[in-house]
């Protein structure tokens, strides 16, 4: 091979360097330069006008650098936000989409109706605590009591692969059929595909939910105000974690079952105990603290969290250390963080504590006015960093 | 968690930054450069500034094993992974990493067998589960890192497995302080030395930072409390006109290192003459390769890597960034055009890279942040 | 990359004295002590966990030691805040 200089040979000439920063770059042309540092300024002064031309640089709009799909599109962060704003928002923009919130609300002959839609792709289907029937059912149904909906109906469309063992597909429809009647849904529509061995890992799942609207609330994370509480319904990460260790690349044992529960009737008793809730998300992919950045992102303030806190089992704790994650990235599949008026926060957090599903409920933070659009932890060490989204996901294919 | 929790309680916090505050001389400037990436990451992590009186900046050094990788070593890397029937195996801090063609994970979802790995053993499973396959693990990391590659290799020599090899580029640590030490543009008062390198390689090696350079050297744990303490220790050496190595991570770091370790290590690998480091050009004696008597798992020679060097990007500023000459926010492309979905340098991809540390965790006025109260 | 995590050695695995098992706050992995060949760990005893491999063991006299030193310090400090607070009462 010629040009061949390996790692030992003396210092040499190089060759030209990589064409994409160039690129990169040229973008950002009119961000960098002069306006980013006076050399006279102090030390603090200058620091804030970084920050300052870096927060411009993080409003602008989104684009898709990639040529290709990558899994960290699918990982609930940056990426993933950055695809669906630059090719699915701008194509299919409409005042309905634009808020991007778990579920659609929509107005049907006089009726708010909640709509939303997901897609299971977990590996591998069966783990401690569920299968993936069960995130089918109750991802579907937290999508929609989010909103602060009634879940009602669900579709499921299933894609399997040949091959497929049916013992299996009957298994999944089982819990499907618990979930559902704990839950008190019913799937009302469905469709099967089949397609060669080697696709869809054995089996994907696609649902649509509908709930109805029963009240008048309004629950969105642009409504997060300075001075409301935010709440998490109990332990992060025990979803993630357990998936992680199930899929038996690592060699890690541990106690652990994924959380995968439906939240709706935990929701029902939040709601009729307060009408001080601004919002409602479920913590899936990426974890507790991409739906913090979303708080902040959308209402334009703070959000400040104790890392003291936060909930976390023992295990969980354990687990993250020895991979090196942040059990707030970790998916969950039967949590929710709520945002509700600061004078409300302790009826809402007795009203949590009430239910099962709620026991381990805790105030984590609040809402501020500084840093806009920032998310900071105050961390238990007695310092405090920021959190910020994830590019990618620690754990792919999650949910 | 034992050994954990203790060492991030806040009591103890407040009381070692009052020591800490206490040791300080009116009017003058102190730098410390913490050496090793990991304590980069556990002072962003912790918030751990926020004790450090104004008149104490730590400085960030290049002990960021993944950082250090020259772009044209991840070509090289590419260059194998994309060879037929190989899969290439990688700690996760790689994947993000540029080339001059982009990285791992693009090359990944263009098709290439990548594969994440926890632990160098997890490619020999690979390599077990896979005999029609070549498994490639891509060896990074310092001193700390070194030996359990090592073992990994003599493992499989001793299971005879033909179709597992290593592509080397493991760095030690000591050059890379030299080169700091010996940089016109550089002043430091003192280094917080790299706690796990040290349990390999001991506190002798640096021994010479103190006697032929007259800067204190404490070796410190990971634990916020560990750092803090390195800290005070740093300061009371200062203080009192000392210039010594000590070790504040006695729990883990034996004075003499780890002989087994070291005696694999050995077994298996050799030091290169030259080696390239981002940013800090070439460097003699600093980096491994695999000893001609295990050549059968030493990549560079089963496979045809192309060995060409790439110049670093011009906006690049890793170099300064890693030799502690600029703060990541002086870099002229920090946040804007480099960021960590679109990272430019290593600074910015790896999770132990300055840069990421700062934009991930510290990208904040302190000063607005401390007038934010919490319930 | 410098990722290194105490845990708690439970036992060896019967035909491979290379490996033990270890529990780190309840999770448990199975690693290789073989850098440890020198000064073997037994069971109850903790070591430096790092990407598969057991670095150091962890001394547990020293760990106490390091508390002890931190202790004191924030004795005194607590101390020093107490007189301070008295001394402003006055």
């Amino acid at each position: 091979m010629t040009g061949r200089a390996g790692p030992d040979a003396g210092p040499e000439a190089g060759r030209p360097a990589a064409t994409w920063v160039d690129e990169a770059l040229r973008e950002h042309a009119e961000h960098a330069g002069p306006a980013a540092a006076r050399p006279g300024a102090a030390p603090p002064e200058r620091e804030q006008q970084v920050l300052d031309r870096i927060d411009r640089a993080r409003r602008r709009r989104p684009r898709v650098r990639e040529e290709r799909i990558t899994m960290s599109h699918g990982s609930g962060g940056k990426a993933t936000r950055t695809l669906v704003e630059a090719v699915f928002l701008e194509a299919f923009r409409n005042p309905l989409l634009e808020p991007l919130e778990d579920a659609a609300q929509l107005h049907l002959n006089g009726s708010r109706v909640a709509l939303t839609t997901d897609s299971y792709v977990v590996s591998p289907l069966f783990f401690p605590g569920g299968d993936i029937g069960d995130l089918a059912v109750n991802g579907t149904v937290n999508d929609l009591a989010v909103a602060g909906a009634t879940p009602l109906y669900l579709s499921a469309g299933f894609i399997l692969e040949e091959g497929f063992p049916v013992a299996d597909l009957t298994r999944i429809v089982a819990s499907m059929k618990a979930a559902a009647e704990v839950a008190g849904i019913q799937v009302v529509t469905g469709d099967t595909k089949v397609v060669q061995r080697g696709k869809a890992d054995g089996c994907y799942i696609n649902t649509a939910g509908i709930g109805v609207m029963e009240h008048e609330m309004s629950l969105g994370v642009a409504n997060a105000q300075p001075g409301d509480a935010v709440i998490v319904s109990g332990p992060i990460g025990d979803h993630g974690v357990t998936i992680m260790l199930a899929r038996g690349e690592l060699d890690i044992e541990a106690d652990i079952t994924s959380d995968t529960a439906p939240l709706n009737g935990l929701i029902a008793d939040l709601l009729s105990a307060t009408t001080g809730v601004r919002a409602l998300r479920d913590a899936t992919r990426g974890g507790v603290a991409t739906i913090l950045n979303e708080v902040a992102t959308a209402a334009g303030v703070g959000v400040t969290v104790n890392e003291d806190a936060i909930p976390v089992a023992d295990v969980v704790r354990g687990a993250s250390e020895l991979l090196g994650i942040d059990p707030m990235y970790v998916a969950c599949e039967g949590r929710l963080v709520a945002v509700v008026a600061g004078e409300e926060a302790g009826t809402a957090l007795a009203a949590l504590r009430a239910h099962p599903l709620g026991e381990q409920a805790a105030i984590i933070g609040q809402i501020t006015d500084e840093p806009p659009g920032i998310v900071l932890l105050k961390t238990a060490f007695g310092g405090t960093r920021i959190v910020d989204l994830l590019v990618g996901d620690p754990l792919p294919r999650i949910c | 968690m034992r050994f954990v929790d203790e060492f991030r309680s806040a009591d103890k916090a407040h009381a070692l930054a009052a020591k800490i505050a206490e040791l300080c001389e009116p009017g003058r400037q102190y730098k410390l450069m913490e050496v090793c990436g990991g304590h980069t990451h556990t002072i962003y992590k912790h918030g751990l500034e926020d004790y450090l009186p104004e008149s104490i900046t730590l400085v960030h050094g290049p002990g960021c094993p993944v950082c250090v990788i020259p772009m044209g070593r991840v070509d090289d890397a590419m260059a194998l992974a994309s060879e037929p029937d190989t899969i290439m195996t990688s700690f996760g801090d790689m994947m993000r990493v540029p080339g001059s063609k982009g990285s791992f994970f693009d090359a990944k979802a263009a098709g290439t067998d990548i594969r994440m790995v926890y632990s160098p053993l997890d490619s020999l499973k690979i390599a077990r589960r896979s005999p029609d396959k070549r498994v490639v693990f891509m060896a990074i990391g310092f001193e700390t890192t070194t030996p359990s590659t090592a073992m990994t290799v003599l493992r499989a020599a001793a299971e005879g497995l033909g179709n597992f090899s290593i592509f080397c580029n493991h760095v030690t640590i000591i050059p890379a302080i030299k080169a700091i030490l010996d940089s016109p543009d550089l002043r430091l008062d003192g280094f917080i030395g790299p706690g796990h390198v040290s349990t390999v390689i001991g506190c002798r090696p640096y021994e010479f930072i103190a006697r032929d350079y007259g800067k204190p050297v404490v070796v410190a744990g990971f634990e916020p409390l560990d750092i803090l303490q390195s800290i005070y220790m740093l300061m009371l050496q200062l203080s009192e006109g000392r210039s010594e190595v000590e070790n504040q991570y006695t729990r883990v770091v034996p004075w003499d290192g780890n002989l087994a370790a070291l005696r694999a290590i050995n077994q298996v690998m050799e030091l290169r003459p030259y080696f390239e480091w981002r940013g800090l050009g070439f460097i003699s004696q600093s980096a491994m390769r695999v000893r001609p008597e295990y050549a059968a798992f030493d990549a560079e020679l089963l496979f045809d890597v192309p060995g060409v060097r790439v110049a670093d990007p011009k906006a690049c500023q890793c170099g300064e960034v890693l030799k502690g000459v600029l703060k990541p926010w002086e870099c002229k492309v920090f946040g804007t055009a480099c960021t960590p979905e679109t990272p430019i340098g290593t600074c910015m991809v790896s999770p132990e890279g300055a840069c990421a540390a700062y934009y991930n965790f510290g990208r904040m006025n302190r000063r607005r942040v401390v007038e934010v109260s919490i319930t | 990359m410098c990722l290194g995590i105490p845990g708690e050695v439970i036992e060896f695995l019967p035909d491979q004295p290379d490996l033990a098992r270890v529990d780190v706050s309840g999770v448990k992995r199975v690693i290789n002590v073989g850098l440890l060949a020198d000064d073997p760990p037994q069971p109850g005893e903790w070591v430096l966990i790092h990407v598969g491999f057991a670095l150091s063991k962890i001394d547990e006299a020293e760990a106490a030691a390091a508390l002890q030193f931190l202790e004191g310090i924030g004795q005194a400090y607590a101390d020093e805040l107490t007189a301070l607070q008295d001394s402003q009462i006055e």
